[in-house]
């Protein structure tokens, strides 16, 4: 029989790529996969924070994700850099300022991996509910910004000529991120969360034909590489988080093989 | 009057960009800005469509009036499997019976489910416009219609921007390179360098000091080459199938 442990850990995996699918086809389609990655990073700034309060709660990181988000908005508006540029800056910016404070708090120094790439096998019950509840938001609030987030992706000024509220869909699409992120830090960890996102994703797109099907057929993708990689993991003794991404990552190689959907019809 | 622009400026980073430049657009109007590179033509538009704040002036739009757009390119990710119908849908508020009559009416019923990516030049310039015309907008705004597309292509764009016009009494403003095919279908030309040079009706303009420093005047030697067909080409250049030309003079 499966132990306990490996069901919670496939449960909560599952929840978090169910999520982190749909919203990683506009990291891709928006050719943004390293705002997921200047996030996460920033999480770790979260984490720190949050050690330095005296406690471990999701919502720390969310609101050092959205800070970081918002402070990026406010940059792109001085159009001085390019985003790429400023994503590098404070992704690594953030990262370092979260490190340090993570290693001023001596007790916890030997703890660094499952930050980096999380601890899935430990999950309890709580953090379960708590990535039920992110996961519930998150698709609710995809779905609330889906047509607008859509089109500004397609021609932002067409968009807003239509009336569609741009500030608004890309501020709401910046805080999904930030929530997902926030909760999957002890399902993936920091630096495997862009990946969750980014290859189910890509992955999908082969067998895809409409953007609704794309972003179904990834949270489809990141469920089997949770579950694949889960099994890996307890197979063999590997650490879940390298396993679930590599898993997605064989997925993606043979999505590869297959000829692309190329005519709608 | 639809729109009106009344002594707009606007300077970026201490350049001036656009000098007190006022013009109007009206109800079933065909308003041409002519220019050269540079000259801020795009930024006008943008200030139009309210993209843009000038520094100066005044931008006044007639309440309530609903806008169609059509941008000079556009970039789609490959990663984004999206087909003309669905990319036409992303107009808030569209029904699925509108995109297809907007595709009839520029003839790309045929290309509807292929990815927008794929579609040819000529063909996207008429997806973009579908996409302006969609939801019988009151102004049209059209940055570089017929950019890459061929002589009989554009002649057939600007017919369809004129019959859009007489049919929706709307009004059209748009951007235009091509001198001699603005002149012959457009109801005012404003043409801009920065600052308003001139305006006016195309047989004035061409006339005007300003526009011949500009343009020169062998614009007029470029008399639109006519010639007779026993049949039409669509935007791309391929022979369609259609009525004999009434004119048609060999068999």
């Amino acid at each position: 029989m499966i132990d306990g442990f490996i069901l919670n850990a496939i449960l909560a995996g599952v929840l978090v790529a169910v999520a982190a699918g749909p919203l990683g086809c506009f990291l891709v389609w928006r050719r943004m996969a390293y705002f997921g990655d200047a996030i996460s990073h920033s999480a770790l700034m979260g984490v720190g924070l949050g050690i330095a309060f005296g406690t471990a709660s999701p919502w720390v990181i969310m609101v050092t994700c959205a800070l970081v988000s918002g402070l990026l908005l406010l940059l792109q508006r001085g159009g001085k850099f390019s985003t790429d540029t400023l994503l590098g800056i404070l992704a690594h910016s953030a990262l370092s300022i979260g490190l340090i404070i993570i290693a001023l708090q001596e007790s916890l120094r030997q703890d660094m991996m499952y930050f980096l790439i999380g601890d899935i096998l430990a999950i309890d019950m709580q953090s379960i509910m708590g990535i039920a509840l992110m996961t519930v938001i998150a698709l609710g609030g995809l779905f609330y910004i889906w047509k607008s987030l859509l089109s500004i992706t397609v021609h932002e000024d067409l968009a807003q000529v239509e009336g569609v509220n741009v500030l608004k869909t890309k501020i709401i699409y910046m805080l999904l991120i930030a929530l997902l992120v926030a909760f999957a830090m002890k399902v993936v960890g920091a630096l495997l969360i862009t990946s969750l996102m980014i290859i189910p994703a890509a992955a999908a797109r082969t067998i895809s034909r409409s953007p609704v099907q794309m972003a179904v057929h990834s949270a489809l993708l990141g469920s089997l590489s949770v579950v694949m990689g889960i099994m890996m993991s307890s197979q063999w003794d590997l650490p879940a988080g390298p396993a679930i991404v590599l898993s997605a990552l064989v997925l993606f190689l043979i999505g590869r093989g297959l000829p692309t959907a190329k005519d709608f019809g | 009057m639809l729109i009106e622009l009344e002594k707009v400026s606007l300077a970026f980073s201490g350049r001036d960009i656009l000098e007190n430049v006022s013009f109007s657009v009206s109800r079933g109007e065909i308003v041409t800005l002519i220019g050269p590179n540079g000259a801020g033509k795009s930024t006008v538009m943008k200030i139009a469509l309210g993209l843009l704040t000038p520094d100066r002036g005044q931008v006044r739009r007639a309440s309530d009036i609903s806008i169609g757009y059509m941008p000079q390119k556009i970039m789609i990710e490959d990663l984004l499997p999206l087909s003309v119908r669905d990319f036409l849908a992303l107009r808030p508020g569209t029904t699925a019976a509108q995109v297809d009559d907007v595709m009839a009416l520029v003839r790309i019923s045929q290309v509807a489910s292929s990815p927008v990516q794929r579609v040819s030049g000529g063909e996207m310039q008429r997806v973009l416009m579908a996409r302006a015309l969609l939801g019988d907008p009151d102004l049209i705004v059209l940055d570089e219609p017929v950019q890459g597309v061929n002589i009989s292509g554009q002649k057939e764009l600007y017919q369809l921007i004129s019959r859009v016009r007489d049919e929706k009494n709307c009004g059209v403003l748009m951007i235009s390179h091509d001198l001699h095919m603005v002149m012959a279908g457009t109801d005012k030309v404003v043409c801009l360098n920065r600052h308003v040079c001139c305006s006016g009706e195309p047989e004035n303009i061409q006339n005007h000091p300003e526009y011949i420093a500009l343009f020169g005047r062998e614009v007029e030697a470029i008399a639109l080459y006519t010639h007779h067909h026993d049949h039409h080409h669509d935007s791309h250049g391929d022979v369609i199938s259609g009525e004999h030309g009434k004119e048609c003079d060999h068999d």
